[in-house]
């Protein structure tokens, strides 16, 4: 099927089996980010470390193939990285699928293409939108609030 | 327009020559021939509209009403021509009922501005569940402004309007009016409209009717549905975007205030206070869209020459034949079966969110819409956050609904 490389292989296969499906227990941090055109819905928690790093991450995605795979990704690529650090990939990847920019880190790649597909952009961006948020917001997480993921 | 050379059977076929007329069917993307399936969006447009369109802007264009010259003269008839025009399409008693604005939702907010405002706290407006937002929004801005009640008449899970529930909702007389959609844009559902303004009626409400959807697929009569106001748009109809319709009651007209002051809808101007011109011109302030306008006509011109007979039964063999072939499609689903429905259809997929199988569509060329379609509680309602929908044009042919039901089917195997 003619799909100009937006599906490729790794979108897929974490669009059908994400790996850090879930919000984590304890979550310190978290943050929503919502598309108003579609209705898609991201909601990433985290737990920072004594050193601001991501000790934790997790996401509960509604969206399609390309929102689940890009919030997984990034989910991934999060842990161990500090506030600033993930304000700069996020900026960077914003670059990359708006302008053409590098890609920020090698797996974020395959969401190159999206370049072409400017009404697909803010399906991938929504999960970085949502990491933000959840790293501006200092609010302490009830456990059983967490849970609920 | 070539509709005679060949007599044909098939309400489908009947209508294949009118593609001649519209020059953007020829175009391909990514390499493909175009399918637009997405006319409930915005329909295309045929030649004679943009002819007519371009021809005014050649030939006579000026501003109307407030000239003194001939080329005002001539662009003032041809645009109050239009009037006359949108009268006979709708039925309406008279031509001074009809006023143009600039879309449906801006005719949806004249009537919840100018006749809301004669409304009064502890009154109600009752909508329906399947209303897009131009029918939801201006009623809540107006239950905020007026402190007048909003109510909801539910659907059925089929997608039909729950005349029972309606009913209780007008019980206690306190409802100044319903306001529903004549043909749901996500369930396509064609609601009774004679019913439901029946029950308005008897309880002493008003009924207003968004046909922006009905107008295109069927023939629309305002008296004999018995609608107080009915509210469409041009660029669904084969117009142009920027002209819109509202048709309402003369004695309701009277009685309201202006919506919008400045030129144009004044008979008298004093630094002391104003009076109003007449209607349709109280309503119709400053320059309107004078070339979408007279676009407007060329479309209705377009479509009664192809007539609604033809229209009707090519979307309703069209509709039978979508719903059989999407209905083989493994894993589709259908959102909504109401027992009359238009040339609108909503689906979703197992597996596949309505925006890939937009996206996986497109690259073969077929252009749908994915997304709440401007109808978020419907969603809700539906326990959906977003759909694909495919809906048609008396331009579009077996053959396009064929390569959706195949491209379909592809993009199921590739996502399971």
């Amino acid at each position: 099927m003619d799909q100009e490389g937006i599906y490729q292989q790794q979108v897929m296969d974490r669009a059908r089996a994400p790996v850090h499906a879930g919000l984590p227990e304890g979550a310190t941090h978290e943050g929503t980010g919502v598309n108003p055109m579609c209705g898609d819905q991201v909601r990433v928690g985290l737990v920072l470390d004594g050193q601001g790093r991501v000790a934790r991450i997790g996401h509960r995605t509604r969206g399609c193939a390309i929102c689940v795979a890009s919030a997984d990704l990034m989910a991934e690529l999060a842990l161990g990285c500090d506030g600033g650090e993930l304000k700069a990939v996020s900026a960077a990847f914003d670059r990359m699928v708006r302008d053409g920019g590098a890609a920020p880190r090698d797996e974020l790649a395959v969401f190159a293409p999206l370049r072409r597909h400017r009404s697909r952009i803010r399906c991938a961006t929504l999960p970085w939108s949502a990491l933000e948020t959840a790293l501006a917001d200092g609010r302490q997480r009830a456990t059983d609030e967490s849970k609920d993921g | 327009m070539d509709l005679s050379p060949v007599v044909m059977t098939d309400p489908i076929d009947a209508l294949r020559g009118l593609r001649d007329d519209f020059p953007i069917l020829n175009e391909t993307v990514h390499g493909k021939a175009l399918v637009f399936l997405d006319s409930a969006a915005s329909a295309q447009k045929p030649v004679q509209v943009i002819d007519a369109m371009a021809g005014a802007m050649r030939t006579q264009y000026a501003n109307i009403h407030r000239g003194l010259h001939w080329m005002s003269e001539r662009t003032t008839e041809a645009y109050e021509g239009v009037r006359d025009q949108v009268a006979g399409l709708i039925g309406a008693p008279s031509r001074e009922e009809i006023i143009f604005t600039r879309n449906s939702t801006e005719a949806i907010n004249l009537v919840a501005h100018s006749f809301g405002s004669l409304m009064r706290p502890g009154q109600a407006v009752v909508i329906s569940e399947m209303e897009h937002h131009a029918n939801l929004v201006p009623w809540q801005m107006l239950r905020d402004r007026t402190g007048i009640e909003l109510r909801v008449a539910p659907i059925s899970d089929d997608g039909d309007l729950e005349l029972d529930a309606l009913g209780r909702l007008l019980e206690d007389g306190r409802v100044a009016l319903v306001a529903v959609t004549h043909m749901s844009n996500v369930l396509g559902s064609v609601t009774p409209a004679r019913r439901i303004a029946d029950m308005a009626h008897d309880a002493g409400a008003r009924v207003l009717f968004d046909g922006s959807q009905m107008v295109v697929h069927r023939k629309v009569d305002v008296q004999a549905i018995g609608a107080d106001f009915y509210a469409f748009t041009g660029h669904k109809l084969y117009g142009p975007s920027g002209i819109g319709v509202l048709w309402g009651r003369r004695a309701l007209l009277d009685e309201m205030p202006p919506f919008m002051g400045g030129g144009e809808m004044i008979s008298e101007v004093r630094f002391e206070g104003s009076r109003w011109a007449a209607v349709p011109h109280k309503f119709e302030a400053g320059t309107p869209a004078i070339v979408e306008t007279i676009g407007l006509g060329a479309a209705i011109s377009y479509i009664e020459a192809v007539g609604y007979d033809a229209i009707a039964a090519h979307e309703a063999a069209l509709v039978s034949h979508a719903l059989e072939r999407l209905g083989d499609v493994p894993g589709l689903r259908v959102v909504g079966r109401p027992a009359d429905r238009g040339g609108v259809i909503s689906f979703v997929m197992k597996d596949a969110h309505p925006h890939d199988i937009a996206t996986l569509l497109d690259r073969s060329g077929i252009a749908v819409r994915a997304g709440h379609h401007c109808a978020e509680p419907l969603m809700r309602r539906l326990g959906l956050s977003a759909t694909a929908r495919a809906s048609f044009g008396l331009y579009t042919t077996r053959e396009e609904v064929d390569m959706l039901a195949t491209a379909l089917e592809q993009i199921r195997s590739f996502f399971i």
